[in-house]
This record gives structure tokens, sequence and C-alpha cells, in this order.
């Protein structure tokens, strides 16, 4: 399978702290990779980097052979990386479709399409089909529909969370990059979290990263895990390989277990 | 869905207004014309506000739409109505277009600040410039309409239709803008800055060109006061002038771009009925005003209507 990211050698420190010490990671397209690793082993560092929000001391990006290292966040996205956070970043002030409306308004501008001479309804770019129609299709897909009209302030955790993630397939994105998409979900419906987002990208043919602290999810959906440990990857395997290798057990799952019991 | 109705009721208050017209007072047609002149630089400051940015300085632009229609009769001897607010709004663009790589940078406090600070200092500077009368200001020449000199006692007339005619224009333009992709950011922009630029858009750069948009409006606005007033001085730039367009920009609310206009009439109303009752303490009855505006209607006067129309 051919690399569609490709990280080389990154570097980021913060004053004393190295949140990022030569990471390597060669990324396949349309595969599906797990990172895993405890608070402050660098995953966010990595998709920060990677989304182009912080820059690395060192090393270079390569997205389908061309270097996005020095790009503001704005034109990664255009590319078509982009991400989900940690702590769902929506427009409270708006309806859940209003808050897809205003992404997919953006994905029609970038496109030339919809702005200000243009007459009657442009086709959103990737999707082929009028922006209500767009918004609609995805929030059903991820089982938002009957939210709606609902103030994105209102939402559930669980739904903010969906919403958040949603409002990034608006623009069709190649490489999907999701931090932490099942934090603050009962552990019963992370596995269903998972499948329905899972399922929703595939539908697209994306590539995902996704950080997961959960090792009974990434075990199931991760066809290759990157283990972080104090700022390097300590393994990048298969998880059946990566969760069994001792220094991971002892960073990455025996500290996960015990911040967790 | 509810139906657009902007496009109606701005046809029918220009129809209403050019036709009945003639019929008003002078003094009448006075007040309606700086409140539409006030109304443009409010429409702007709308515009702003909708991202969630408040300029404490938009008379700049007013004082320099307001300036550049003077110095066109004055140094020129251009006097054409439409050209003054058509130089007068390109000017104020242009400056805001230049510092607008400033001002795009800043939100909230700073943002306000920094457009106040602009504001006093072109107020200084034209304090301290006898060519342009310093603190008196000049007059400014009686205007034609596209080379149409209006009889005497069809001035006012004239001079408010045609200000009724760009404030139609400039409401169909924002109106439109509005409903654009970048017009539609303004909300998304207030909110959250990081999921618009994760979205890929620059949320400095929108900021920008309302910004520009803003000035414009405003520039357009000093023009046409300049012309209708016939006198122009420094304190269009003082601080308390941008104070009376937030005034009235919070008096309107953001709902449309009709709200402006009747924000800018009934502030005139106000202002003109309080000094009437008391010249001394007018600014007290505004003020009071405002209060009862901010404690009973915080989304402005124009929810009221849209309140209305969503019950019934």
């Amino acid at each position: 399978m051919s690399v569609i990211l490709d990280a080389r050698g990154l570097c980021k420190s913060f004053g004393a702290v190295t949140a990022a010490a030569e990471v390597n990671a060669a990324i396949e397209k349309d595969s599906v990779v797990g990172l895993i690793g405890t608070n402050g082993a660098g995953k966010t560092t990595f998709i920060n980097m990677i989304t182009g929000y912080l820059k690395p001391d060192r090393g270079t990006i390569q997205y389908e052979g061309r270097d996005i290292t020095p790009l503001p966040p704005r034109e990664i996205t255009r590319l078509g990386i982009c991400r989900s956070f940690q702590i769902p970043q929506l427009y409270p002030s708006l309806s859940v479709r209003e808050n897809m409306m205003v992404g997919i308004g953006i994905v029609l501008r970038n496109a030339g399409r919809g702005g200000f001479f243009s007459r009657g309804h442009a086709l959103v770019p990737g999707h082929e089909a009028p922006a209500e129609d767009v918004a609609e299709r995805i929030l059903a897909r991820f089982g938002l529909a009957d939210y709606a009209g609902r103030n994105a302030q209102v939402l559930p955790g669980g739904v903010r969370k969906l919403l958040d993630i949603a409002l990034t397939m608006v623009a069709r994105p190649r490489v999907l990059l999701l931090d932490e998409p099942t934090s603050g979900v009962s552990s019963q419906e992370k596995f269903g979290i998972m499948q329905m987002v899972l399922d929703a990208v595939r539908a697209e043919g994306a590539t995902v990263l996704f950080v997961e602290h959960d090792m009974e999810v990434v075990s199931r959906f991760a066809a290759r895990v990157l283990a972080f440990y104090d700022g390097r990857i300590i393994a990048d395997a298969a998880p059946s390989v990566a969760l069994a290798d001792p220094e991971v057990r002892r960073h990455v799952v025996g500290r996960l277990k015990a911040a967790h019991a | 869905m509810r139906r657009d109705r902007t496009l109606v009721i701005l046809a029918v208050s220009f129809v209403a207004l050019a036709a009945g017209g003639p019929w008003l007072p002078q003094w009448a047609m006075f007040i309606v014309t700086i409140a539409i002149a006030q109304g443009l630089v409010a429409l702007g400051l709308m515009l702003l506000l909708r991202a969630g940015l408040v300029s404490f300085g938009q008379a700049l632009f007013y004082c320099l739409g307001a300036y550049a229609a003077g110095a066109l009769g004055r140094f020129v001897g251009i006097s054409d109505i439409f050209v003054e607010m058509l130089v007068g709004g390109a000017l104020a663009a242009f400056t805001a277009f230049i510092l607008g790589f400033l001002l795009a940078r800043y939100r909230g406090i700073f943002f306000g600040l920094l457009s106040l600070a602009l504001s006093m200092i072109l107020y200084g500077l034209l304090v301290k410039n006898e060519a342009l009368g310093s603190t008196d200001g000049f007059n400014i020449l009686a205007s034609t309409l596209v080379g149409v000199r209006p009889r005497p006692d069809w001035v006012r007339y004239a001079v408010l239709v045609s200000a009724a005619a760009v404030a139609l224009i400039a409401a169909l333009l924002v109106h439109r803008y509005l409903n654009t992709p970048l017009g539609r950011l303004a909300p998304a922009i207030k909110d959250n800055e990081i999921r618009v630029e994760y979205m890929g858009a620059s949320a400095r750069r929108a900021v920008h060109v309302k910004y520009v948009i803003a000035a414009a409006l405003a520039g357009v606005g000093g023009a046409l006061a300049a012309t209708a007033v016939g006198h122009i001085d420094p304190e269009m730039a003082y601080w308390t002038t941008s104070g009376e367009f937030i005034f009235i920009t919070i008096l309107a609310g953001t709902g449309s771009v009709v709200a402006p206009f009747v924000g800018a009439l009934i502030y005139g109303a106000i202002h003109t009925t309080a000094y009437d009752l008391s010249p001394n303490t007018w600014q007290m009855s505004l003020g009071a005003a405002l209060l009862a505006l901010i404690v009973f209607l915080p989304e402005g006067l124009w929810s009221l209507f849209t309140r209305h129309v969503r019950h019934s």
C-alpha cells in the first residue's frame, strides 16, 4: 500500500519538556491506526504537528509526497487532513444543522462556489449535492438527525463528540485524526460509537488515526498501533504484537490500567 | 422556514419615502437624511458585531468620508452628491484595507480600543490642520445630483431621495453578503475561531473583509451627512460620535439589514425630542433609553419584530 502521510524525525520541546523526540511514522493509505500512550506521552503533540497547530523544532511531514510542515491549519485542512478534538470544538450558539452549514459554506467557498455573484444552490464539492442534503446525510450517518434543530450548547457530551467528528466529514477528509473520540463516553457505548464513526468514515474512504485509552477498543478497531512514551514511539506494529511488547506493557498498558483502576 | 421579507420591506420603505417625502416638513427631511447616513454606519457595525467585534472607532471612517466630500468641493470644485459618496466610501475602504492588516489580528477589547485610538489620531490631526479649518472645520458647497442642481426648496428632498436610494442599494448588497458562506461565517467566528480555522477558513481574512465593508459604508454615510448638514468639523471623528453609532447598532439589533436604519430613525427621534424638552440634560434621556433597552430588549428593537412574527 502507498504511504499517504510520512512524518520524519519530528522533534518538539516546550522549555525543558520534550513532547516529541525523533518521531518517525509512515501512514499507509486507507489504514486505521491507533495512537496509545499515557497523558503527556506526545500523542496530541503529534496530531497538533501534523495539522499545523504546532510547528516541529526539527523534522518534516510529507503528505502525498508534498512537504506540509510549514503550512497553517486551514491550508492543511484544505488539502484533506482534518481533525476532531478531545474537547469538542463546536459553534455553541448555533444549532447542529447550522454548525454543519457553516462548515459546508467554507468548503463551498474554498472551491469558489456559492460566492457573492453565484446564483441558485451550488453543489458541495466532493459530495456533489446541495448543501442541505449533504448536512442531512452526514448527520443521519452519525445518528444526529434528531438533534439537527437543537443548539450545540445544550447537547449531551457524547453527542457533542459525534458532532465534532461529523463536522470534519464535511470537507471529505483523506486523512482523519481523531483525538480521543470516545473519551467521556461510557464503556458500553464506546464500541458502538467507534463502529459508527468508522463506518461513516469508510463510506467516504479516508485514512484514520485515532487516540484511544481503552485497549479493547484499540485491539478491535486498529490495524496498527503506534505506542508513545516520553515523546518517542516505542512500538509500531499490529495491536496483538504491540500490546504484548514488554516495554509497551510497562510504560503504556500498565500505567493506563493503573490510572483507570 | 419563514419567508424572507427583507426585499419587500426595503422596496416598500423606499417607495413610501420617495412618494411621501415632498409632504414632509423640511426639518423632518433633514432628520430622516441624517438617520439614513447614521444607519449606513450602523449597517457596517452590525456586520462586525455579528462576528463578535465592537468597533469604538467607526467615526474614523465617517469623518474620512465627510472630509473627502468636503475636500472635493473645496479643492477640486466637485460637489455632486453621488461622486462625494463614492469617493468618501472609497477613501474609507482603502484606509480600512491598510489598517485592517493590523486590526484583524485583534479581538474583543483590544480591537475596540485600537479602533478608538485610530479615530482619535484622525481627530488630533484635523484639529491641528489649518488648511482644513482646524477645530471649526469648514462649510461645503450645495450639492448637485448627477450634474443637475435642484431648486433651493427641493434640495433637501433631492438629498433625501438620493440618500434613500444609496441606502437601498447598500442594504441589498449587505443582505446578499450575509447569505454568502463568508457572510454566514460571522457567528462562527464569534463562537469558535479554532473550529473555523480547522474547517479550512481564515477568520482573520473574514474579519478584514468585514472591516473594509463596514468602513466603506461609514465613509458613504459620512459624505452623505456632510452634504446634508453643509458643514464638517473634527467632532465627526471624536469618540462620542463612535459611541452614537454603537448606541444605534445596539438599539437596532443584528437581526436584519433593515434594523440599523430603523434604529437610526428612532435614535434621531429620541435625540430630537430629548433635546427639545431639555436642552441641557438630553444625554440623560438617551442614557435612560439605552438602559431600558438593554434590560428589556437585549437583542435590540428588531427582536420585537421577529418575536411577533414567530408568534403569529
